[in-house]
C-alpha cells in the first residue's frame, strides 16, 4: 500500500499563493507578452500531444513503451526555451516534449509512435527514440543513464571546437544511482565540461519511491558536492523559476566552461508508463493533491490569466488548436504507410546509405 | 462527433477485458482524467481514463460483459448528439508486411524418387559416403560414386577416389561405351540398343563383388555327392508334413536341407566360419548363413541368424518368409547383411556345377548344382544310375588353407549323404 | 621500405591521421603522459599536447560514453582500451549507443569513432584480461570490427578505420606489437572488407585472424617441408564486414577448410565461417570442415598450459593431416 507523498520539497521551495517569485528574474524579466503567450502554448501543445497518445495506446496501436511527460512540462519548456545556437540537449525515454520543444511536429512524433514509416526516426526507434539532430536534440535513450556520458561528450565536443555552448543532459531521479552517471560526472568536474545534468526528479524511479533506492535520498543534487560541482535545487511547477536557474548554469558553462547538477523538482500524474498501474505505490489523493495545487500548466496559465497576459477565450482557443493538432497528429500516423521488410536493413551504417567513391570498406557487412 | 470508446488494450497480452463497473452514466458529463469504468485484464484490473472530454451518450458494455479488445464499449460526444450505432470492431487490420501463411517450403522434404537419388544402398543399408565434391565429379565424369571404393576417412569417397577411376585404364565401364559398336546390318538386332542406368541393388553388387575378386585370393575345391538318400528322405517328409493339418503350407525344399547341413559341417570344421581381419583372423561363434535369391533384376542374399541352433523347419520357414520379402523388395538392411558363409544354388536352372565370388566378408562360398543321372560306379564296383548333385566351394586363401576346404566338404558330404546326421 | 613494429605501425598510423585530421583525438587511460600501457602511442602527447592525446580516468563507461556523445558533433575519437576485456565494463556505450544511434534515429545520426586494444590470450593475464570478443562484437550490426595480423595491416587497417564514418573496432594482440615487417612511410590504406591470402596453396585452405594467422604460417611451413602439402591461409583482416569471395574462392580452389582462430569455441568467429563455406561452397568440399580454437574454458594462468590452451602450429599441424586424409 502506498505511502505519504514521498517528494520532500524543502519548506523553502514549497510555493507560496500568488505569482511566482521569479517572474522579475533577469532571464525572465525581457520576455514579451507574445513571448509568453508562446511559451504557455508550448506547453498545451506538450500536454495535449501526451494525453493524445494514451488513446492511442488503448487502441492497441503503439507498441511497447509509453513514458508520457504530463506534469512536468515547465521543466523541458523552461529550459529548453532558453537554448541557443550552440546549446545542446539529450534526455532518457520521457522524451516527447523535448522533441516537440525543440520544434519537432506532432505528426511525425506521432506516426514514429505507431511505428510508421513517416515516423521522426522512420519508425525504427518508436516512443524511447526521438532524434532531431538539425535542431541540437540528441533523443531519446532507452537504457537508464547510459545518455548521460553521451551529453557529456557533446559538451567535450563544443568546448573542444571551441564554440560558446553546452548540452543539457536529463536524466530521472532513477538514473543518479547509475555507475555511467558517476562516472559522466567525474570527467564534467575534472575535465571543466560545459555540461548541465538536469536530474528531472518526478519522485519515483518506476515504482520505487527514492527512500526506498537512495541512500541519501531528499536532495539528490547534493551528490554533486563529491565532485566538486555545483548543485542547485529548482521547483519544476514554476516554469519562471527553471528559466531563472537554468540561466545560470548556463551562463556558467558559455563563460566558464563549468558543469552545473540542477535537481528540478517535479511531478507525473500518470504511472511510470503505460502498462504501469501505479496503484502499488501511491495513493490517488496524492495524485489529485498534485494535480489541483502544483499542476505547472495551470499554475502558469493562471499566472498570466492574472497578468492579463491571456484572456479565458484565448486559453480556450490554444487549447482547442493544440488538441486539433494532436487529433490531425494521430489521422495522419494513422493513414501513414508501414516499412517494408527491405527498409529493416537501411540505415544501419553510414557507409551502406551513403555508398559512393569515398567509402572504402568492402565485403559482407549484413548477414542472412 | 461522436467518439465510440473501445474496449482498451490494457496490457500487452491482453485479448478480452471485462467491464467491471460503470462510474458514469449515460448522460453525465465527463472531463479528461476521469475515471470511466473498471476493466479486468487478464493481469489486473486496472481503471479506463477518459480522454475525450463531453458527454456520455451511450453504454453499448453493460457492466460484468466481456469484449475482446476492440469492440465498442461507449460513446461521448456533444450534449444531445445521437448516439452512433456500434458497429462490428473490424477485423484487426493484418500488420503490413503480414507475416505470410506459408513460405512454399515444405517441412519435411519430400521423399526422394529412385530417378534422382545418385545414391547406392550398401548392404549394411546405408547411404554411400562420399564427399561432396567427389560426387560433383563423379557426376561430371559419368561414373556412379557408388561403385568406387573411397580411401577417404571411414570409406569415403573422396576426389582423388574419383581421378583415379577416370584415369585407370581398366577401371569398370566408365559411362558411355567407348568402343564404337556398330548397329546390326539388317537393322533389326536381338533387342533395341539402350543405356539403362545402373540401379542401386546393381551398383552395390558390382562394387562389393568387384572388390572381392580383387582383393580376396579365391581358390576352388569340388565335391560330389551322392544325392539319392536326401531326395528320398525329403520326399518322405513332404508327405508326411502335407498329411498333417497342423502342417499345411510346410514344404521342405533341397536348398533348405543344404543349409542345414551347412551350418552342420560348420560346426564340425569351425575354421571356415571365418573373417579375414587384416591383422587378425575373426573366428565367429554363430553361424548367420547367406543364401542367393535371384530377383528379376538382380541377386540378393538374405541371411537366416543362427543357423547352428535353429532346426531344419526353423530354416525351411525362415528361408520361405526371406524369400517372400526379397521378392518383393520389403528385405531390411538387417536382414541383408552380418552373414558368416553363403550358400547359392543354380541347381533350378539346371547348371551342373559353378563357382561363386566370395560375399566378404565371409571365407567361403558354397555353389550348388543339379542333381543328374549318371552312371556311378557303386561299393560292389558295379555301374549303376546314381543321383549325382555336385558342389563347389570357393575359399579364401588367406583364412582357409585346402585341408580346411577339403575337410569341410568332406564334412558337407557326409552329412548329405547320411542325412540323418542332422538330427545331432 | 622500412621495416618496423606492429606497435610503431599503430602509432604511425595515428600520428598521421592526427595530423592530417584536426578532429581526431587520442583518449584513453595511460595514452599521454604514461605513453601508453603497451607504448602503443608514445611520443604523441609531445608532439600533440593535450587538447589532442587526453589522459582519462579508470571509468570506461564514463569516457567511451563520451567519446561516443562527441563524435555525434563530428569530433572523431580514438578510444584505447587497455585490453579489450574492459570493454565489458562499459558494454552498453560500445553496443547499445555506438552501435544503434544510428539505427534508432532512422539514419540521421553516425558516430565515427574508433575504439582500439589488445586482443588476446597468450600473455598469462588471466582470465578476466584475456577475452578476444571480436565475435560477441561483430554480431552488432551497426559495428565493424577489425583484425590485423601485420605491422603493414596494422597501419593500413587504423587508418581506413579512423576515417570510417561508422564505429570500427580494432583488435590488436600485445603479442604482436613487437612483430616486425615491411611498412610503407606513404599515406594508404587496408580498405576494411578486404581479406588477404598471405601464403598461396593448393591442397588446403586455412582460414584465420589475428594472432592464429601468424601460426598458421608455421604450421603451413611444417606441412610443407615435412608433409609435401601445399596450404594457402587466408587472413581474415576484417570480421565485420567480411569478405566471404576470397574466402569461398579460396575453398573451390583447394576443396578442403581449416579454421583456426583464438577464439573459444562456441560461436567464435569460425563459427560464421564454417556456415558460410558450406552454404555457399557445398559442393567444393571434399572433407568436413575443421577448426582449431582455443580450449573451451577460462583463459587460465599457468605459462606451460597457458600455450597450450592458445592454437599452436603443431595442433594446427594435426587438425590440417585430419581434414587432409
Amino acid at each position: 500500500m502506498a505511502k505519504n507523498a514521498v517528494i520532500t520539497h524543502p519548506e523553502s521551495l514549497k510555493r507560496p499563493a500568488g505569482p511566482s517569485a521569479y517572474a522579475k528574474d533577469p532571464a525572465n524579466a525581457s520576455l514579451t507578452k507574445a513571448d509568453k503567450i508562446a511559451l504557455y502554448t508550448k506547453m498545451a501543445r506538450v500536454r495535449h500531444f501526451e494525453q493524445r497518445c494514451i488513446r492511442i495506446y488503448q487502441q492497441g496501436k503503439i507498441g511497447g513503451f509509453l513514458h508520457l511527460y504530463v506534469g512536468q512540462e515547465a521543466v523541458a519548456a523552461g529550459t529548453i526555451s532558453l537554448l541557443g545556437k550552440f546549446d545542446h540537449l539529450i534526455t532518457g525515454y520521457r522524451d516527447h516534449a523535448h522533441g516537440l520543444l525543440v520544434g519537432m511536429s506532432m505528426k511525425e512524433c506521432m506516426a514514429e509512435l505507431t511505428g510508421k514509416v513517416t515516423g521522426c526516426s522512420k519508425g525504427k526507434g518508436g516512443s524511447m527514440h526521438y532524434f532531431a539532430p538539425d535542431k541540437n536534440y540528441w533523443g531519446g535513450h532507452g537504457i537508464v543513464g547510459g545518455q548521460v556520458p553521451l551529453g557529456t561528450g557533446l559538451a567535450y565536443a563544443v568546448k573542444y571546437r571551441g564554440q560558446k555552448g553546452s548540452c543539457l543532459t536529463f536524466m530521472g531521479d532513477g538514473a543518479i544511482n547509475q555507475g555511467a552517471v558517476h562516472e559522466a560526472y567525474n570527467l564534467a568536474a575534472l575535465w571543466d565540461l560545459p555540461v548541465i545534468f538536469v536530474i528531472e526528479n518526478n519522485g519515483y524511479s518506476m515504482g520505487t519511491s527514492q527512500e526506498r533506492s537512495t541512500a541519501h535520498p531528499g536532495c539528490l543534487a547534493k551528490r554533486a558536492e563529491g565532485y566538486n560541482m555545483t548543485w542547485d535545487v529548482v521547483n519544476g511547477h514554476d516554469v519562471y523559476e527553471v528559466r531563472a536557474k537554468t540561466a545560470i548554469a548556463l551562463k556558467r558553462a558559455h563563460e566558464e566552461s563549468k558543469p552545473t547538477v540542477l535537481e528540478i523538482f517535479t511531478y507525473r500524474y500518470f504511472g511510470h508508463s503505460m502498462s504501469d498501474p501505479d496503484k502499488t505505490y501511491r495513493d490517488k489523493e496524492e495524485v489529485k493533491g498534485y494535480r489541483e495545487t502544483k499542476d505547472p500548466v495551470f499554475l502558469f496559465e493562471k499566472e498570466l490569466l492574472d497578468e492579463g497576459v491571456l484572456t479565458k477565450a484565448l486559453v480556450e482557443s490554444i487549447n482547442a488548436a493544440a488538441m486539433e493538432e494532436a487529433d490531425a497528429a494521430a489521422v495522419f500516423a494513422d493513414e501513414s504507410p508501414d516499412p517494408t521488410v527491405a527498409d529493416i536493413t537501411k540505415h544501419i551504417y553510414w557507409e551502406e546509405d551513403n555508398r559512393g567513391p569515398k567509402t572504402t570498406s568492402r565485403g559482407t557487412i549484413i548477414f542472412e | 462527433m461522436a467518439e465510440i470508446i473501445d474496449m482498451p488494450k490494457l496490457s500487452d497480452t491482453m485479448s478480452v477485458g471485462t467491464v467491471v463497473k460503470w462510474n458514469i452514466k449515460e448522460g453525465q458529463t465527463v472531463a479528461f482524467g476521469d475515471i470511466l469504468a473498471e476493466i479486468e485484464t487478464d493481469k489486473a484490473t486496472m481503471e479506463l481514463t477518459c480522454t475525450v472530454p463531453g458527454t456520455v451518450l451511450k453504454i453499448y458494455a453493460s457492466a460484468g460483459s466481456q469484449l475482446p479488445v476492440g469492440e465498442p464499449i461507449c460513446a461521448i460526444g456533444k450534449k444531445g448528439e445521437a448516439a452512433p450505432e456500434p458497429k462490428k470492431a473490424p477485423a484487426p487490420k493484418a500488420a503490413a508486411p503480414a507475416i505470410p501463411e506459408s513460405t512454399g517450403i515444405p517441412c519435411i522434404p519430400e521423399a526422394p524418387t529412385s530417378s534422382n537419388t545418385p545414391l547406392a544402398t550398401q548392404s549394411d543399408g546405408s547411404r554411400t559416403k562420399a564427399s561432396p565434391y567427389a560426387r560433383r565429379m563423379a557426376e561430371k565424369a559419368a561414373l556412379n560414386v557408388a561403385a568406387l571404393s573411397g580411401t577417404g576417412p571411414g570409406g569415403r569417397v573422396v576426389g582423388r577416389d574419383v581421378t583415379a577411376a577416370t584415369n585407370a585404364p581398366t577401371a569398370a565401364p566408365a559411362g558411355p561405351i567407348n568402343v564404337a559398336v556398330t548397329p546390326p546390318a539388317d537393322g533389326k538386332g536381338i533387342q533395341p540398343d539402350a543405356d539403362s542406368p545402373v540401379s542401386g541393388m546393381r551398383a552395390t553388387i558390382a562394387r562389393r563383388l568387384v572388390e572381392s575378386k580383387n582383393t580376396v585370393p579365391h581358390f576352388y575345391l569340388e565335391v560330389e555327392v551322392d544325392a539319392a538318400p536326401l531326395l528320398a528322405l525329403r520326399e518322405t517328409l513332404n508327405k508326411r508334413l502335407a498329411e498333417s493339418a497342423a502342417e499345411a503350407g510346410l514344404k521342405l525344399s533341397v536348398n533348405d536341407f543344404i543349409l542345414k547341413a551347412s551350418a552342420e559341417a560348420l560346426r564340425r570344421v569351425p575354421a571356415v566360419n571365418a573373417s579375414w581381419a587384416g591383422t587378425s583372423i575373426r573366428q565367429h561363434s554363430a553361424v548367420h548363413l547367406a543364401f542367393g535369391v535371384a530377383l528379376e533384376d538382380g541377386l540378393v542374399t538374405p541371411v537366416i541368424r543362427d543357423a547352428h541352433s535353429k532346426s531344419l523347419r526353423d530354416i525351411a520357414v525362415d528361408a520361405k518368409a526371406l524369400i517372400a520379402k526379397a521378392r518383393s523388395k520389403k528385405l531390411s538392411p538387417a536382414e541383408m547383411s552380418g552373414s558368416t558363409f553363403t550358400v547359392t544354388n543354380l541347381g533350378m536352372f539346371g547348371v551342373t556345377g559353378f563357382y561363386g565370388i566370395i560375399n566378404t566378408p565371409n571365407a567361403a562360398i558354397l555353389s550348388v548344382g543339379a542333381t543328374i543321372k549318371k552312371p556311378v560306379v557303386d561299393a560292389h564296383d558295379r555301374v549303376v544310375i546314381g543321383q549325382r548333385m555336385a558342389i563347389g566351394l570357393s575359399g579364401d586363401h588367406r583364412v582357409v588353407d585346402g585341408a580346411n576346404g577339403a575337410q569341410f566338404l568332406q564334412a558337407l558330404k557326409q552329412i548329405l549323404e547320411e542325412p540323418t546326421l542332422i538330427l545331432i | 621500405m622500412a621495416v618496423i613494429s606492429y606497435r610503431e605501425a599503430l602509432r604511425a598510423a595515428m600520428r598521421e591521421e592526427l595530423k592530417r585530421d584536426e578532429n581526431v583525438v587520442i583518449m584513453g587511460e595511460e595514452v599521454a603522459q604514461f605513453n601508453g600501457a603497451y607504448k602503443v602511442t608514445e611520443g604523441l602527447l609531445k608532439e600533440f599536447g593535450p587538447k589532442r592525446i587526453v589522459d582519462t580516468p579508470i571509468s570506461e563507461a564514463g569516457f567511451i560514453g563520451l567519446g561516443i556523445g562527441a563524435s555525434m558533433l563530428g569530433i572523431r575519437p580514438v578510444m584505447e582500451l587497455m585490453f579489450w576485456s574492459f570493454s565489458y565494463v562499459a558494454f552498453d556505450q560500445v553496443v547499445n549507443n555506438a552501435g544503434n544511434i544510428r539505427y534508432m534515429s532512422g539514419g540521421l545520426i553516425n558516430c565515427p569513432i574508433v575504439i582500439r586494444g589488445p586482443s588476446n590470450g597468450g600473455t598469462n593475464v588471466g582470465a578476466t584480461h584475456s577475452h578476444t570478443p571480436e565475435a560477441i562484437l561483430a554480431s552488432h550490426p551497426g559495428i565493424k570490427v577489425v583484425c590485423p595480423a601485420t605491422p603493414y595491416d596494422a597501419k593500413g587497417l587504423m587508418k581506413a578505420a579512423i576515417r570510417d564514418n561508422d564505429p570500427v573496432y580494432v583488435m590488436e594482440n600485445t603479442i604482436l606489437y613487437n612483430d616486425k615487417g615491411e611498412v610503407p612511410d606513404d599515406d594508404y590504406i587496408v580498405p576494411i572488407g578486404v581479406a588477404d591470402i598471405k601464403r598461396e596453396g593448393t591442397d588446403l585452405t586455412i582460414v584465420a585472424h589475428g594472432r592464429a594467422v601468424i601460426t598458421s604460417l608455421k604450421a603451413a611451413e611444417i606441412l610443407e617441408k615435412e608433409h609435401g602439402v601445399s596450404v594457402e591461409v587466408v587472413d581474415l583482416r576484417s570480421i565485420r564486414p567480411l569478405d566471404e569471395e576470397t574466402i569461398v574462392a579460396s575453398v573451390r580452389k583447394t576443396h578442403r577448410a581449416l579454421l583456426v582462430e583464438e577464439n573459444k569455441p562456441f560461436c567464435g568467429v569460425d563459427a560464421q565461417i564454417a556456415y558460410l563455406i558450406q552454404s555457399r561452397a557445398f559442393d567444393e568440399l571434399d572433407a568436413p570442415i575443421g577448426r582449431v580454437s582455443s580450449i573451451d574454458a577460462p583463459q587460465i594462468y599457468s605459462k606451460k598450459l597457458e600455450d597450450l590452451q592458445l592454437p599452436y602450429p603443431a595442433r594446427v599441424v594435426a587438425a590440417a593431416l585430419k581434414v587432409l586424409a
